[in-house]
């Protein structure tokens, strides 16, 4: 049986991000996400890695841009406002393909906002993180076992795709503990091997009859920039096909369907659960990455059963439900249940919000 | 009669692909470029290399050197160049900057890779103006000097004076090597190659933090003939940015 240790989100985050082969994190200091470089300023010596506490979050994600180019696995987190300051160099990075991974634990905005748990940053997480409509996949954790999991496949996404991959937590996953079982470390040999891969690419020198590294976040000529765009745009096209990940429960059935990622769709799910016990017809499309959105997922549900479909975020407005909207085609009733500036969705108000899209219908 | 063996002795470097570098002419970078590749090929740390080019005129380089390269996103190649040398030590990494770039944007990038004393090269091009904008005020326009932005020239009292970015680095504790030289004279020019060997070497030998100012001309933005340029350099630019080592550890030992 594998071994359970008691870890808090962000640690156990770190983990296994050094367990999946990152040898390289630079970071600044902010709540709630700062065990994470606490962590790793521990950690990554153990394993000769390097860990940088850069002058800003400017400088932190440009480290990763230039740790990142030479192919080693790289890292980098912060909250909210913090991931606002790195968006440039994340759009540099899925620009000039660099193979990165961070970490934006949400707390309560916009602007500096709260230091508690929301889900304020999805449009910014899924839409813009940067200039340039460039996309990414976003993972998005609803226990400490998934961080964990995702975080590990994280990295091995990054480098297939040459891509940005974003974990998308907030501020109570980071500072939930919960049993978990780590994924195992990968030897050192392996991670050599990882990095190997890339040398063709990588910028770490090439002699002259090599073909030489040329990292660039965008071009002189129009043409080479749009041929970019579009050999981009074929990589994001091929995600909506292959790369979706989403959880699916009791849509067969449903009468009212249940849609949230993340922490909210941990309590969401919990409500359907009583709602089910309850007697209620309750379903739930939960995404586990919400870039690419699960649209098909929504081709599930048996509309003639449908009564209306319930999005819960912790966010307002509302974000993820334009997706929905996407998704649904109008084909049902879309309402929300919201939460927000660090308050948490509670089940008493989801199972209530059903109680009434029930009871008007009655 | 004998037949003839001619021998080459000179050529261009191989370390410029051939595609046009695209400076106006008579700006100093080219010289510059040149200065790089000779003496990567003859340091043999061509294969080692990564260049980090600011974003600014030194960006038309990109497509021009056959050594690795990457742009960094504007004032952050301190930044990139402390992840690619950190993650990857055997890399000879530099990077490229104009004064924009490395003195107003990068200032923080700049002051925090000194201060950490990172095993990098810094070439920083002074010429006192942003060069790809069109000639606006940089950190190191000259007093009373025009630009785009200070149409009545540059004023103390309202745009504070130079930034002398060797002396302020000077400060610190880590940087080994700070050098202020131009390229305006060919004696200047081989100041400049043994500046930048030197440069180069302390990161060969892991000695740390180097930065050479090059002090050059904008003959497009300063609104003058290359000619005109060497003069005003002569007469104002090594007024305010003398020319000289601010700094060399190794010579303090």
């Amino acid at each position: 049986m594998m071994k359970r240790v008691f870890m808090k989100g962000t640690e156990a985050i770190a983990e296994s991000a050094v367990r999946s082969g990152l040898r390289f994190y630079a970071g600044y200091p902010i709540t709630p996400q700062n065990e994470i470089p606490e962590y790793l300023a521990r950690r990554l010596p153990e394993v000769d890695g390097k860990f940088v506490q850069g002058e800003s979050e400017l400088a932190s994600v440009n480290m990763v841009y230039g740790a990142g180019s030479t192919g080693t696995r790289s890292m980098t987190s912060s909250a909210s406002t913090g991931i606002s300051l790195k968006s440039e160099g994340i759009s540099y990075c899925a620009t000039a393909r660099i193979p990165m991974v961070y970490i934006n634990m949400q707390r309560g905005g916009p602007g500096v906002g709260t230091i508690h748990p929301a889900q304020q940053d999805y449009n910014q997480a899924t839409k813009a993180s940067g200039n340039g409509g460039f996309r990414m996949i976003v993972m998005a954790p609803a226990t400490v076992q998934e961080a964990v999991d995702m975080t590990y496949d994280a990295f091995d996404l990054a480098q297939r795709d040459r891509n940005p991959v974003l974990i998308l937590g907030d501020g109570m996953l980071a500072a939930m503990m919960e049993p978990v079982v780590l994924p195992e470390m990968r030897t050192e040999k392996e991670v050599q091997q990882l990095k190997e891969e890339q040398k063709e690419w990588a910028l770490i020198g090439h002699a002259h009859e090599e073909k030489k590294s040329f990292i660039v976040p965008g071009y002189w000529s129009v043409e080479d920039q749009e041929k970019l765009c579009i050999e981009n745009n074929a990589m994001y096209q091929r995600w909506e096909e292959e790369d979706t990940d989403v959880e699916e429960l009791y849509l067969d059935d449903a009468e009212i369907v249940l849609v949230a990622f993340g922490m909210a769709a941990r309590i969401t799910k919990s409500s359907m659960e009583i709602l089910r016990q309850e007697g209620h017809k309750v379903g739930m499309i939960r995404p586990k990455r919400i870039s690419p959105f699960p649209k098909k997922a929504f081709d599930n549900i048996d509309y003639s059963n449908l009564k209306a479909i319930l999005d819960v975020e912790m966010s307002i407005p509302a974000q993820m439900v334009y997706d929905v909207e996407l998704a649904v085609k109008q084909r049902g009733r879309i309402e929300t249940y919201l939460r927000s500036g660090g308050e948490i969705v509670r089940r008493e108000e989801i199972i209530q919000s059903v109680h009434a899209l029930i009871g008007e219908e009655k | 009669m004998e037949s003839q063996v001619r021998k080459a002795v000179y050529t261009r470097t191989k370390t410029l692909n051939g595609n046009v570098l695209g400076f106006c002419p008579g700006c100093m970078h080219g010289t510059v470029f040149k200065i790089i590749g000779e003496l990567l090929e003859e340091m043999n740390i061509e294969q080692d290399a990564a260049c980090v080019l600011g974003i600014g005129c030194c960006g038309l380089a990109q497509e021009a050197v056959a050594y690795d390269v990457t742009t960094a996103p504007h004032g952050r190649a301190c930044a990139v160049a402390t992840g690619v040398k950190k993650a990857n030590p055997d890399t000879f990494v530099f990077t490229y900057q104009g004064d924009g770039d490395l003195a107003s944007i990068g200032l923080a990038e700049t002051m925090h890779a000194a201060n950490r004393g990172e095993n990098v090269t810094i070439i920083f091009i002074n010429n006192g103006i942003y060069g790809m904008t069109g000639g606006q005020m940089a950190p190191t326009t000259l007093n009373g000097m025009k630009s785009t932005t200070t149409p009545n020239g540059r004023n103390p009292e309202e745009h504070g004076s130079p930034m002398h970015m060797c002396e302020i680095l000077n400060q610190l504790e880590a940087p080994i090597y700070l050098d202020r030289v131009s390229c305006n004279t060919p004696r200047n020019v081989i100041k400049t190659r043994k500046a930048l060997k030197k440069a180069f070497q302390n990161q060969i030998d892991g000695r740390g933090f180097s930065m050479i100012e090059i002090v050059t001309s904008c003959p497009t933005n300063w609104g003058a003939s290359p000619l005109k340029c060497l003069d005003f350099m002569e007469e104002r630019m090594f007024a305010e940015f003398p020319l000289g080592v601010v700094r060399d550890r190794q010579e303090e030992e």
